[in-house]
């Protein structure tokens, strides 16, 4: 019995019961007329759109910065980098070679990110102690600037131009034709040449994101040894006891730098993929409140405001984004109006849950005053 | 200066799981006398002040033993509210004042002069119209109490901080009734001019009839204004006696002598010294670490020395480790075998063959949430590139070497675990502390500096740890720095040791000087003494 | 030891207190321009946008007016929280749904007018409190975070609205206009006209009737305080006799024909505006002056007051230039708003003085401290989010009147940053907030606002740029605020006492 209560002091009860909660939801939608391979399928799907976006908060809570809600900044320098791939294309004409223009989205999102992680870090790094608030207003202003780029960019592709201004971006840029669901859609996969076919298959009316998915763990896997490394252990402890890292000559200050920009990177990057699986860019206000969902999902998976692990990561979005939607067709089948029911119930349960893991870890080092 | 004392504390005694901190101590004073209260650090003292104010941490350990009588009356003190209500004030060492707010109202503060409105028929006195006028009128009679003439609308902030103490005397005096002032080594933190006024005003105050408890380790500051004192050593009264009565080196003496029991042979200190070679050197080195300020010290270290450094709390000797380490600011020079520490560039100790023990061993000295593992090769790791094997571009934790090397490092030193990988959290002091001498052992080190080897660990586990480090002196010929402020532990395995005081060596003794001696150094006073031919 | 003389009095010598540096007026206005640089910003990025698009200062002001009486009260109601540590109030929206709730049941119910807003009122209010208690509760379980806990309590709370104004109600809580339900039979729609029932209810009273409130309230108020002193056997109180002849006074004056039309009236132009509160500020002053006279109190500098009747009378002088005069003759004030907001700022600063107020301050300095003086600190923070919180719905009551239109679902949502934003920008911080700073910030903020889109048109042809540019401002400015905040208290640790 000891064993049980010890297994539940350390998950909790609200992971446990959101962890029921969900098992719940994938069982009920059969006995209410859902397909259980529709729901398995877009279990995956959303797992797969999330899994690079809550990595990037791993980095982050390592190296002592804490949640990193302001990973919206990464997601502006990864849009930047996909717009840029696209005009491009276009500009350089001839036939669409998905491939290379995934490839220079990542050319183009990388080396922005950097740049904007390492000014990021410097502010994060003299707000010891606010930084998640801080963070949270640097994502919000990324954004709302960001917007004035996208305004007033002089683009001409069509993919990218507003259809009747005829100055701007518009709102969502369709990846069709392009990388869209490259690793991820079945139906898109169909028509490529040789293994690519198999980036994404059905299995029994399954469909399976394989290609994405494998990206997304290769990804969580030159995360984990870089945490293996020498450079990741001083990254961790830094972020664990500054004084004891600062006895071994290690300099917190470039740890949490370090930290911040592999985050905003990863932030990149995951946007890109985020893209590739949903099959549209959404540009504008969209990424304003991309961070929350990031911070909530990595929480419920097990992470701390201190401590995240990348099989927080893998649990966490899986549970959050699987609950996210699974809820939606069941609750409509349950109840009338249920399609708005579940978007309101979203920010209560992601909002929800960061604010029981804050009040759990608070106290003690933060001051925010 | 007639009457029952103002307070008599009877038979006290106080035990912290295990541990008698206090036995069987009394504590007598005399309405408007200054009476001081003298002992090292650990004796008693600030045990016995929290019992007097009622404090949480006395209750929700098991409480005390013995009486407390307040002007003849048998009181008890419950919480520190209750201590202000019996006319029991403090003014701490660290002050309680508000920057931004006036002088009048920190003087005031909680404690504000209100007129009743309308809303606080309905909502209470919490809805008054504060007074500032009578408020003012308050701070002005106090400040004048203590003969200051600032504006009492002046705010704190700007203030030197002899000034800010006196706020805090004059808050104190400003509460009605009070008949006993509780001063915490007040002139710890004051220039010397300072200090001199801050006696006064002590005497200021007990000329209107209010008694003074008064904590200090300067013996020539309890000369100059103490009617009495109370000696305590390792929580047991060792004397009373009326000033005039005892001489300074006599108060010295008695606050140290005990008895030493030596792990080392005297006739074998020394015996893997080289005593050609200096294996570390210091000049004129300084450290700013608040609380525990280092302001120009010189020694020289030689190799395979035990050294020790000594002194009461506060006076710097815990500012050389933690400058040497880098944690602190540190100006000066320091050599390491000859070569010198660039002591801008963190942590340059460590790559020079220097490793650290930190006294806080849970703060500084471990990862709590990391593996005995993880701690012990982390150093090592970081400053050799040890336990590493190269994949790419990363350089990735060897993992079967570094168990290996913890086994071996946890066999050495009998760590009582179950396992490379438990959690250093989880552990007892002891083998915590043995977890962070792991760490600094696998630095393979030419010097060891090791902070409070022994502190919160029990009596049997101790004299393994001193036995450990005495070992690995005679076979690895390794110099070992100690720095404790249990005397007893240094006398015990030291060839030399210096005993430090404000902020700079006063003397370096070897074990066996005389327990005056060792008294009067860390009182700051062996050269006034000696000036003044010997007997005080 | 050495002897000294025995001295009685220890004088304080002008060497041991540091003397301000005031004798290099270059420096102390370079300091000053960067201690504000965020004001000036703002003012400089205005003063452009308005010379760029040509925007005629009269629309520019009628509108800062307008916005100023609008969004005013919300924003003094962010002062408090600062005051008592808990930084700026991010959970400011929690009350304006408060606010919405009551709105939305008082239009349902069918009332209008004064008494529409009555109700309102009395739903709204009970409600912030309780709200106000829930999320003080909670800060203090998250001493230390209490701006991002702030900050995700307003998602939080945001979902709770949404399923309350689109499930529950006309579903589970019975609506009784079926006009405000939405097609599907549960939940309220988009947009409620507020034309006819509440729009402008509180800009259309009379200053004649605030008179008569006022008042009933002294009478009141002095006939309590006569009955309780004459049981006391003390003095009659003089002070509130002497205010209630004079609001009766007043009131009767009212019904003099020519003087009683000036008071009819729920608009005050601006102009007479600047007249009686010039001529409001030079009696105070006088009044001040004289008292002070012969036996001036401490800290009680003259100068001071003889530059406030300066500048009273230049104000009123620069009215008189026809530029000025043509920009503001059409402008007025619409009475009970800015009324309810000089009240407001009169109960911050009054707050202050109370022993509350000051136990807030104390608490909000240093909570050690006001631990160890017997202050309940939880207690008092959690009192401090319910006021709070009441005085933000009634902010929100004063916003939607005026607005006319209550968008149900969006009303709410850029209360907080546009009100922290404005706030921050009149130079306020997480730990010190005036009413001044509100005030100022709320005209620049709103300047800029009004402004910017115009601005944006004619740089760049395209309006919605100057709606992203001061939305992006209003986040960088409280970023910026929050950046500068924790790197200043890096800066001062010699000066804070150790907590």
């Amino acid at each position: 019995m000891s064993r049980m209560r010890l297994f539940m002091q350390r998950v909790g009860w609200p992971r446990v019961i959101i962890g029921l909660f969900f098992v719940l939801l994938v069982v009920a939608s059969p006995l209410l007329g859902l397909k259980l391979t529709d729901v398995v399928s877009d279990v995956l799907r959303r797992w797969a759109l999330f899994g690079i976006l809550v990595l990037a908060m791993v980095p982050g809570v390592q190296s002592g910065i804490g949640l990193n809600f302001g990973v919206s900044l990464g997601i502006v320098a990864g849009l930047i980098g996909a717009t840029t791939s696209i005009e491009l294309a276009y500009r350089m004409g001839g036939p669409a070679r998905p491939w290379t223009e995934l490839g220079i989205a990542f050319l183009v999102a990388i080396p922005v990110a950097l740049i904007f992680g390492w000014a990021y870090g410097h502010l994060l790094n003299r707000v010891k102690g606010s930084e998640m608030t801080v963070s949270t207003y640097v994502g919000f202003s990324a954004v709302a600037f960001s917007k004035i780029y996208w305004a007033v960019l002089p683009v001409k592709s069509g993919t990218l131009i507003f259809p009747y201004g005829g100055e701007g971006m518009r709102n969502t840029i369709s990846l069709e034709g392009t990388y869209g669901g490259l690793l991820s859609d079945p139906d898109v996969t169909a028509n490529q040449p040789g293994i690519l076919k198999w980036m994404a298959f059905r299995i029994g009316g399954v469909s399976i994101p394989i290609g994405t998915i494998l990206l997304f763990l290769f990804v969580c896997f030159l995360v984990w040894l870089f945490l293996r490394s020498k450079s990741g252990i001083a990254l961790s402890a830094a972020g664990e006891n500054e004084l004891f890292t600062r006895s071994n000559a290690i300099k917190v200050d470039s740890k949490r730098l370090q930290g911040t920009i592999l985050s905003t990177v990863l932030g990149a990057v995951g946007i890109i993929i985020y893209g590739q699986v949903y099959g549209f860019l959404q540009l504008y206000a969209a990424p304003l409140y991309m961070g929350f969902a990031c911070v909530a999902a990595v929480l419920i998976g097990g992470a701390t405001t201190r401590r995240a692990t990348i099989v927080n990561v893998i649990i966490g979005t899986l549970l959050f984004q699987g609950i996210l939607t699974t809820s939606l067709p069941v609750i409509q089948r349950l109840v009338p109006q249920g399609s708005r029911l579940s978007e309101v119930v979203r920010p209560i349960v992601s909002n929800g849950i960061i604010l029981y893991a804050l009040s759990k870890t608070k106290g003690g080092n933060q001051i925010e005053k | 200066m007639d009457g029952p004392p103002i307070l008599s504390m009877k038979g006290i005694s106080k035990e912290y799981f295990g541990n008698q901190v206090l036995k069987n101590v009394d504590l007598t004073v005399k309405p408007g006398e200054i009476h001081a209260l003298v002992g090292e650090n650990g004796a008693g003292k600030s045990t016995l002040m929290n019992i007097l104010f009622g404090m949480p941490v006395i209750h929700t350990t098991g409480g005390f033993k013995g009486e407390v009588e307040i002007a003849g009356e048998k009181v008890s003190i419950a919480n520190p509210h209750q201590a202000m209500e019996h006319g029991i004030g403090m003014v701490h060492q660290e002050f309680m004042l508000i920057p931004d707010f006036t002088i009048t109202e920190n003087i005031k503060v909680g404690r504000e002069i209100g007129r009743p409105t309308l809303f606080s028929r309905i909502f209470g006195p919490a809805m008054d119209i504060l007074d500032r006028q009578a408020m003012r009128r308050d701070a002005r009679k106090a400040l004048s109490r203590i003969g200051l003439n600032i504006e009492e609308y002046v705010k704190v902030a700007g203030l030197p901080i002899g000034f800010k103490q006196f706020v805090e005397i004059a808050r104190e005096i400003d509460k009605t009734g009070i008949k006993l002032l509780v001063f915490d080594e007040p002139t710890a933190v004051l220039a010397e001019t300072e200090a001199d006024r801050l006696l006064e005003i002590m005497k200021m105050i007990t000329d209107q009839g209010i008694a003074i408890i008064f904590i200090t380790h300067r013996l020539d500051e309890v000369k100059a204004v103490a009617d009495s004192l109370t000696i305590l050593r390792d929580g047991e009264l060792v004397e009373r006696a009326r000033t005039e009565d005892v001489s300074v080196t006599e108060i010295a003496g008695k606050m140290i002598g005990r008895k030493v029991e030596r792990l080392v042979e005297l006739s074998d200190t020394c015996r893997v010294c080289d005593m050609e070679t200096t294996a570390l050197e210091l000049e004129n080195f300084s450290v700013d670490m608040p609380g525990e300020q280092v302001k120009g010290m010189d020694v020289s270290i030689y190799k395979g020395e035990i050294f020790g450094f000594g002194g009461l709390a506060g006076q710097g000797k815990i500012g050389v480790i933690n400058g040497l380490m880098g944690l602190y600011p540190a100006q000066g020079d320091a050599f390491v075998f000859g070569e010198k520490l660039q002591l801008d560039k963190l942590g340059d100790a460590l790559f020079k063959g220097v490793a650290f023990v930190s006294e806080d061993r849970r703060g500084v000295g471990l990862l709590l949430n990391e593996s005995i593992e993880r701690n012990v090769i982390f150093s090592t790791m970081q400053i050799h590139n040890r336990f590493l094997r190269k994949l790419g571009p990363f350089k990735l934790l060897n993992r079967k070497q570094a168990k290996k090397h913890t086994l071996d490092m946890i066999e050495l030193l009998d760590i009582r675990c179950t396992g490379p990988q438990q959690k250093t959290g989880s552990l007892s002091g002891g083998n915590q502390q043995k977890v962070c001498l792991a760490r600094a052992l696998s630095m393979e080190p030419e010097i060891l500096v090791v902070a409070e080897p022994t502190r919160g660990i029990d009596i049997g586990a101790k004299k393994l740890v001193l036995e450990h480090l005495v070992k690995i002196n005679e076979e690895l010929g390794m110099t070992i720095i100690m720095i404790s402020s249990e005397l007893v532990e240094l006398r015990s395995v030291c060839d030399r040791i210096a005993i430090v005081a404000e902020g700079k060596i006063e003397q370096i003794l070897p074990p066996d000087a005389s327990d005056v001696a060792f008294g009067l150094a860390m009182s700051g006073m062996s050269d006034s003494v000696a000036l003044e031919g010997g007997q005080a | 030891m050495k002897s000294k003389k025995k001295t009685n009095q220890s004088e304080v010598s002008q060497a041991d207190i540091q003397v301000i540096d005031g004798t290099n007026p270059l420096k102390a206005s370079l300091d000053w321009m960067f201690n504000n640089k965020v004001m000036l910003l703002f003012a400089a990025l205005s003063v452009g946008a308005v010379l760029v698009s040509g925007i005629s200062m009269n629309f520019v002001v009628s509108n800062i007016l307008t916005r100023f009486a609008r969004n005013g009260f919300t924003v003094l109601s962010l002062l408090i929280p600062v005051l008592a540590g808990l930084g700026l109030n991010f959970s400011i929206v929690i009350g304006a749904m408060a606010a919405q709730v009551g709105i939305f049941f008082a239009i349902d119910w069918g009332t209008i007018g004064v008494p529409g807003m009555l109700v309102a009122f009395a739903i709204a209010t009970p409600l912030a409190m309780l709200l106000g208690f829930g999320v003080g509760r909670l800060f203090n379980k998250m001493k230390g975070a209490e701006m991002i806990a702030g900050l995700i309590m307003a998602f939080f709370a945001e979902g709770f609205y949404q399923l309350f104004f689109l499930f529950l109600l006309g579903g589970v809580i019975p609506v009784k206009t079926p006009s405000n339900v939405l097609a599907g039979g549960v939940g309220i729609k988009n947009t409620i006209d507020l034309t006819g029932n509440l729009k402008y209810a509180l800009d259309l009273v009379k200053l004649a009737d605030l008179f008569l409130v006022a008042a009933v309230i002294l009478l009141v108020v002095t006939a309590f305080k006569a009955v309780s002193s004459l049981k006391k056997k003390e003095a009659f109180p003089l002070k509130p006799a002497v205010f209630l002849f004079l609001s009766a006074v007043l009131y009767g004056v009212t019904f003099i024909p020519g003087v009683g039309d000036y008071f009819k009236t729920d608009r005050l132009p601006m102009i007479s505006a600047i007249e009686i509160g010039g001529l409001i500020t030079v009696l105070y002053c006088l009044f001040k002056l004289i008292v002070n006279w012969r036996r001036p109190a401490e800290g009680f500098k003259k100068t001071r007051y003889l530059v406030m009747i300066l500048a009273a009378a230049v104000l009123y002088g620069l009215t008189y230039i026809p530029p000025v005069y043509d920009t503001i003759k059409s402008a007025s004030l619409a009475v009970l708003p800015f009324g309810l907001i000089a009240g407001l700022c009169v109960f911050n600063r009054v707050f202050l003085s109370t022993r509350l107020g000051q136990n807030m301050r104390t608490a909000g300095q240093s909570q050690v401290i006001a631990n160890a003086s017997g202050i309940h600190v939880d207690r008092v923070r959690v009192i401090a989010m319910m006021i709070s919180t009441v005085l933000a719905s009634w902010g929100q009551l004063i916003y939607l009147q005026n607005l006319g239109t209550f968008g149900t679902y969006g009303a709410h949502t850029n209360v907080g940053l546009y009100a922290i934003a404005a706030l921050l920008v009149g130079g306020a911080s997480v730990q010190k907030a005036t009413n001044k700073q509100a005030i100022t910030g709320i005209i620049l903020f709103h300047t800029l606002f009004v402004v910017a889109p115009d601005a944006a048109n004619t740089l760049f042809n395209n309006a919605m740029l100057g709606e992203y540019f001061r939305e992006g401002v209003s986040y960088g400015v409280i970023a910026l605020a929050l950046a500068m905040h924790a790197w200043q208290r890096k800066k001062k640790p010699a000066l804070e006492v150790p907590e």
